[in-house]
């Protein structure tokens, strides 16, 4: 009897730890999924795993680790999000560098601020100057058209 | 205007023993019910005219607010979904351009949480009895008293005094122990996340308690 009780209190004390050391995961975890969050904003949303349906109360093991695990998941989502997001900026810029270079190869072409990275509505586009004209003449330029479209 | 005296609630041990830090203190302060004052007004102005949008955005990694979004996820709450006190503070900020006057104390409140980020809640202080308490709901308690009182989930964190629960933990307060038109003394308290800095916590009350008291 004594040593029943004896390693139910060690059992206790080796799952509170186990619960102790899945908090800190959940705390680390939390951190890096704020951060980049806000380094990502306004694209780096992380979905919510939906309504805790118990309110507030003390966590067992199998709910801790499957918030530490729904964690995980939301940070490798949010993580490759990101770097696609990077790629995708990365070639509109390279997009934008060679159509700034020589505008005559990309008559046309469009690249969105947004695409790029960057705040606001403004979209890069290669253009003919003095219109019809400057078609004919082969004269072409980069031109930022900026500001939103009014609501309507 | 004397100091008022912070009192320490108990954490019951089944809370204590996961979150060894887990605070609850509470201060009494005299008040009725009344406007918000000119000087309570002008300092709320002034905080949101403070309080822009990258704050807003960033102030999860502030290290009090960023303590309790921690908390809410060891306690069950998803502060994606259930936002936590400063957190949802900054988004009305956002939405209405300006923390919105209520009652004193609701502003009180509001600017207690604003400048230290430590959510304070206020009851009626006849209508508690003995000290308050942190701890698991128990079987057939419930939020309030009446017919329309809600059923408490046993094991759902409340803050409870003698007679039982008074608050769900980050969740709604009970409506009959909240202040009202025959309320003279309003207590005032707060729950500290582990990992919120003492000053912080205590400073919530004493900020609140000086707004309301300060005439």
């Amino acid at each position: 009897m004594v040593e029943l009780t004896v390693r139910r209190a060690r059992r206790d004390v080796d799952e509170q730890a186990a619960r102790a050391q899945l908090r800190r995961q959940i705390a680390r975890l939390e951190a890096q999924l704020s951060a980049l969050q806000i380094s990502g904003f306004p694209y780096g949303r992380v979905e919510p795993a939906g309504p805790g349906a118990r309110g507030p109360h003390i966590l067992g093991l199998g709910e801790l680790e499957s918030i530490r695990d729904g964690l995980v998941a939301g940070l490798d989502d949010a993580r490759s999000r990101a770097v696609e997001r990077g790629e995708r900026q990365a070639a509109a810029r390279a997009q934008l560098e060679r159509m700034l270079q020589e505008p005559g190869r990309h008559k046309f072409v469009r690249v969105a601020s947004r695409d790029l990275g960057e705040p606001g509505c403004g979209v890069w586009h290669v253009r003919p100057r003095l219109g019809l004209i400057g078609m004919l003449a082969g004269w072409w330029q980069v031109k930022l058209s900026s500001g939103c479209p009014l609501a309507s | 205007m004397t100091e008022p005296v912070l009192q320490e609630g108990v954490v019951h041990d089944s809370l204590a023993s996961e979150f060894p830090d887990l605070r609850l203190a509470w201060v009494t302060v005299d008040t009725r019910p009344r406007r918000t004052p000119a000087e309570l007004r002008e300092r709320l102005g002034m905080l949101a005219d403070r309080f822009h949008g990258a704050r807003a955005l960033s102030i999860r990694r502030e290290p009090v607010p960023a303590a309790y979004r921690v908390f809410f996820r060891h306690i069950g709450l998803d502060p994606d979904v259930q936002r936590t006190p400063i957190e949802a503070a900054a988004v009305e900020r956002l939405l209405r351009g300006g923390f919105v006057s209520g009652s004193a104390v609701d502003d009180a409140l509001v600017l207690a949480l604003v400048e230290t980020g430590v959510p304070v809640w206020a009851l009626d202080a006849a209508r508690v009895g003995g000290a308050l308490e942190l701890r698991a709901a128990r079987t057939g308690e419930r939020l309030g008293a009446g017919d329309y009182a809600d059923d408490l989930a046993p094991g759902r964190i409340v803050v409870a005094d003698e007679t039982g629960p008074v608050a769900v933990l980050f969740g709604p307060v009970a409506p009959d122990r909240l202040p009202g038109r025959d309320t003279d003394r309003v207590l005032l308290f707060a729950v500290g996340a582990p990992g919120v800095p003492a000053l912080y916590f205590e400073e919530a009350l004493h900020c609140c308690a000086e707004a309301l008291d300060s005439d």
